[in-house]
């Protein structure tokens, strides 16, 4: 049973990411049309306003200090981060530490800002043009995207560390009554569940119960018709986007602490990303939340030792033949509606 | 006996009877008018005859085959061309080309690798839509782009695209629907001229009565998925049931 | 001539003539001047440029007639190269029969991944074989590079049928029944036509250049001309005509009396054997074959080649791919200093900002110039590279045509019109 419960866990932080980004995805195709494969590099790009941050915040200079020498006797020169002198040592260290969750601030207005120039300045001329193109000038746009972030950041992985309350684990067996030390896992994942559930849950809510959710809501059943009703549905796709944007840019945010990011880590997601909503369904938001998770933890099972034992390279394949499986026998995913996307 | 039988035909969507005893005869060289008020399942019934739906009930019998569980290229390789509501061309070629493909199709089925021969060197069949395209007036107009032509010659294409098969059933679904008067009347001067000149059978769906009675031989009157009554032109015109479920307004 | 239509004929003579004379005008920098490095007639090089074209113009009988867009088309590249390497290591360094199991293994594979792929249209379709593909790179990765042989054992399948990682490689124990296992000095044999090595090379002194003919440049050459040829056929031919028929109006083509399934999985197959091809002829230049050749990149890679250059297009894929062969060779070989020197005339501060601009487009940033033309040919000139040229083109002659103008967007390209 512990192995069971562990690799459910283990599931569920990739599962978390998967599910938002496809959340993201879905949005976006299911109110505008549009094939994003742009997605990723949102996602990405959320990972870098954490590394941003976390680099602004360490800025430092240089201060002599006279109480202590260096090798050589003279007096020590010391990098004294500016946080330091605005909020004092302490709590400067702490908001240094904090940089990973405090970049959740730093990052919604950064992505809805990049999401709505994305929107208004490219995807609104593409939304009349073939899909086969939409894909296309998305994919121009994550290359660019993704080699700005490269020449800025450079090829290699920034390790962004979660504060240092949370770098330790949790070990489920003790709690559960297992053997202590079977189910051990770390705090950061269990908080990135956590915030991915809530973020599911906001947008959730926010599609459920506000005015504007409403509006959107029809307007991906139909678009047409609530257009006809005066409703000026363009200016809420844009801030959709925005938020879309967002959402996948805070799924960055907090990645960062279980992989360190780097400038192609959006597209490595967007792939599985994709095959996510496919699978829960074009268009379907609850069937993108779904196969995320679903497949997220069927990565993890697959992943098991005695599984690969028996069938080799299993944890590589599975989530691809399960979207060619569930592509073959259920052509519109395990929630897709009638008609999406299908000429 | 008639080219086409349908008997019995049904169907269902989900809890909408679509169509429920269909039963209807096209005699060979007739032209046959289906017509009825909106939601009367005629598309429903077309669409049961050129394999796009298979229906619950019921048989649909072409030249002494059945046409149910066949695809819809199986359907037209049996005989039955169909021209859409909106006509269905090939935009991205150019008219010429619109008019081989169908060419190909009667001779040589719905799938043969030629893949190293030029288009250009079939001269025989380039002949033959040379010749159809002269009849519909469209000669001049064969290197054209099919996309950019007005909808009155997409239409005229269509309608050449399907008579260069030799079709012995020629299925109209609302061929004048979305016409100005003149592009009707050309319409109707069409297909009468090719009534005259070929031996071919014709089922036209129509909304508009003046086309309806300026063709058809016989007219099949449809109202909630069933027919009403069939009869010629003139004693439709006269039928008191007809004229009360469906003309009243339209006469 | 050649059952061509003259001007398709012009086309393949034009074409036939620069890929002969490539060692000329790809180098036409004197090797002291400073623009020598922009010279591309290097046998390396143009090899790439002739193999990606094949590539490309495989793809292109998919995209560019059928609309279907793949995004796992590398699975075949990197089937194509293994099939070659196995050739090699079995029967020997003739490159015919390995090129020719290249195209068949790669054919095989293509049958069965298009028949389950083509059940869908679309974005499904594009996703179902991008996870076919990505299939495909893991297996090689992982589970075909395992030890089939057994621990104690040291034989063929040693690292598995991939190599995994590393490649699968040539090494002196592979039997090659029907050629030497090593040459007569103990090294590896190196692939040929023949007894013609592919790496064997004449050199040209004229002057201040030297001009570079490989024996492997002019065997892919005339490999990539005699799949162009095949491809203006295609192109040219009923079937080329349905594919576009399929493009334009399934509906229609399915009420014409003709099935789309068997044509669009012809082409599928038959763009699966081009970059078979081309994968095998890559293992020939150089007999190593690696699963990255078969990631997602590699297939995007093609997509871009191919709507850069124009899809749709004969030529189009093959200029789309040496644009960005050359890009990737020569774009990313500038670094600061040369830009430093190019624009030493300026003044200093203007000089420093005038580099700083540029820098981060050049070397390493060679993808990031990449994307945006990708993004802006998308945008303004879905046509690519041909239909840019056919803009200039009529400029010049000052009487654009006004069909061009009513088709938009979707002007069918000169050589598209078997009606011309």
């Amino acid at each position: 049973m512990d192995w069971f419960i562990l690799q459910l866990l283990n599931g569920l932080d990739k599962g978390s990411a998967y599910a938002l980004i496809a959340l993201g995805l879905t949005l976006i195709f299911g109110t505008l049309g549009v094939v994003n494969f742009a997605h990723g590099a949102l996602f990405m790009i959320g990972a870098f306003c954490a590394v941003t941050l976390s680099r602004l915040l360490s800025l430092s200079h240089q201060v002599v200090d006279e109480t202590r020498t260096d090798f050589l006797g003279n007096p020590l020169k010391v990098d004294v981060p500016y946080a330091y002198d605005i909020f004092g040592e302490t709590m400067g260290a702490a908001i240094i530490d904090w940089a990973v969750p405090l970049s959740i601030l730093f990052a919604i207005p950064v992505m809805i800002l990049i999401g709505v120039v994305m929107e208004r300045g490219l995807i609104k001329h593409f939304y009349k043009r073939p899909h086969a193109d939409q894909i296309l000038v998305t994919f121009g746009l994550a290359i660019v995207l993704q080699e700005v972030i490269k020449y800025y950041y450079g090829a290699n992985p920034i390790p962004t560390p979660a504060p240092s309350a949370f770098t330790g684990s949790f070990d489920f067996g003790a709690i559960l009554g297992f053997e202590p030390g079977s189910i051990i896992y770390p705090y950061w994942r269990i908080i990135y569940f956590g915030f991915a559930a809530v973020i599911i849950g906001a947008v959730f809510a926010f599609l459920q119960f506000t005015t504007f959710g409403m509006v959107v809501r029809a307007g991906m059943a139909d678009r047409e018709t609530v257009g006809l009703l005066g409703i000026n549905i363009d200016k809420r796709f844009t801030i959709m986007f925005g938020l879309a944007a967002a959402v996948a840019g805070l799924a960055g945010v907090m990645y960062t602490p279980i992989n360190s990011p780097n400038y192609h880590m959006g597209m490595d997601f967007l792939v599985l990303s994709f095959v996510v909503v496919v699978v829960g369904g074009m268009g379907s938001l609850p069937g993108a939340v779904l196969a995320g998770f679903l497949l997220g933890i069927l990565e993890s099972f697959a992943s098991m030792r005695e599984v690969i034992d028996i069938i080799p390279g299993i944890n590589q394949v599975i989530i691809y033949l399960v979207a060619i499986i569930i592509l073959l026998t259920r052509p519109r995913g395990l929630m897709g509606r009638k008609g999406v996307m299908e000429d | 006996m008639g080219i086409l039988d349908v008997k019995d035909v049904g169907k269902r969507f989900g809890g909408l009877q679509a169509l429920g005893d269909v039963n209807l005869s096209v005699k060979e060289n007739t032209c046959h008018a289906i017509i009825g008020p909106n939601g009367a399942g005629k598309s429903t019934l077309l669409n049961c005859l050129v394999g796009k739906l298979i229906p619950d009930t019921g048989s649909v019998m072409f030249d002494g085959q059945s046409v149910l569980g066949r695809s819809p290229h199986e359907i037209n390789q049996m005989g039955i061309s169909r021209v859409f509501q909106t006509p269905e061309i090939f935009g991205d070629l150019s008219v010429m080309e619109n008019m081989m493909i169908p060419l190909f199709a009667k001779r040589d089925g719905a799938f043969r690798l030629h893949a190293i021969e030029s288009v250009f060197n079939e001269r025989a069949l380039r002949a033959e839509a040379e010749e159809m395209l002269s009849e519909v007036g469209m000669l001049e107009k064969q290197d054209m782009h099919a996309a950019s032509m007005s909808r009155g010659d997409k239409r005229r294409l269509e309608m050449a695209m399907c008579l260069v098969q030799n079709p012995k059933l020629l299925l109209l679904d609302e061929p004048t629907a979305g016409m100005a008067r003149a592009d009707t009347n050309n319409t109707i001067d069409l297909l009468k001229e090719i009534k005259e000149k070929r031996d071919i059978t014709i089922a036209i769906i129509e909304h508009d009565m003046h086309v309806v009675f300026s063709l058809a031989d016989r007219i099949t009157v449809l109202a909630q998925g069933t027919p009403l009554v069939e009869d010629t032109p003139e004693n439709i015109k006269g039928h008191p049931k007809v004229q009360e479920a469906y003309l009243g307004e339209s006469v | 001539m050649f059952g061509l239509q003259k001007q398709d004929a012009k086309l393949l003579l034009i074409v036939i003539g620069l890929t002969m004379l490539a060692p000329f005008i790809l180098n036409p920098f004197p090797e002291s001047s400073g623009w020598a490095q922009f010279n591309a007639g290097y046998p390396d090089l143009m090899q790439r440029f002739v193999i990606f074209g094949i590539f490309a113009i495989g793809f292109n009988i998919l995209f560019g007639l059928t609309g279907y867009l793949s995004f796992g088309h590398a699975a075949f590249l990197g089937i194509g190269s293994y099939a070659a390497m196995w050739m090699f290591k079995l029967f020997g360094m003739n490159v015919l029969p390995a090129l020719g199991l290249s195209v068949v293994m790669s054919g095989l594979f293509a049958v069965l991944i298009g028949y389950v792929s083509l059940r869908r249209s679309g974005i499904y379709f594009s996703i179902l074989t991008l996870a076919f593909a990505m299939m495909s790179y893991a297996l090689a990765y992982s589970v075909l590079a395992t030890d089939m042989d057994g621990p104690d054992k040291q034989g063929l399948l040693q690292k598995g049928l991939t190599g995994g990682e590393t490649g699968l490689q040539l090494t002196l124990s592979d039997p090659r029944i029907l050629g030497q296992q090593a040459t007569d000095d103990g090294n590896l044999p190196v692939p040929s036509f023949f007894g013609l090595e592919m790496r064997s090379a004449t050199e040209l002194s004229v002057g201040d250049w030297v001009f570079t003919f490989s024996v492997g440049y002019y065997f892919s050459a005339v490999v990539m001309l005699i799949a162009f040829y095949l491809s203006i056929r295609i192109f040219r031919s009923p079937f080329g005509m349905m594919l576009r028929a399929i493009k334009s109006n399934q509906q229609r083509l399915n009420y014409t009396g003709l099935n789309p399934k068997p044509y669009t999985l012809a082409a599928f197959v038959i763009s699966g054997m081009y970059a078979g091809l081309a994968g095998g002829l890559m293992a020939s230049m150089d007999p190593l074959a690696g699963p990255e050749r078969m990631f997602w990149t590699a297939s995007g890679e093609v997509v871009l080649m191919t709507i850069l250059g124009g899809a749709g297009t004969l030529i189009g894929p093959v200029l789309g791919a040496g644009a960005i062969k050359y890009m990737e060779n020569i774009l990313s070989k500038i670094n600061s200093d040369i830009l430093h020197t190019w624009f030493a005339f300026l003044p200093d501060g203007l000089e420093d900002f005038v580099v700083a601009i540029i820098y981060p487009f050049i070397g390493k940033g060679w993808h990031l110039t990449l994307g945006l033309i990708f993004m802006a040919v998308v945008i303004f000139l879905p046509g690519g590279i041909v239909e840019g040229g056919r803009r200039i083109g009529s400029m010049f002659k000052g009487r654009a045509k006004k069909t061009d103008a009513a088709s938009g967007g979707k002007t069918v390209a000169p050589g598209q019109d078997p009606a011309e």
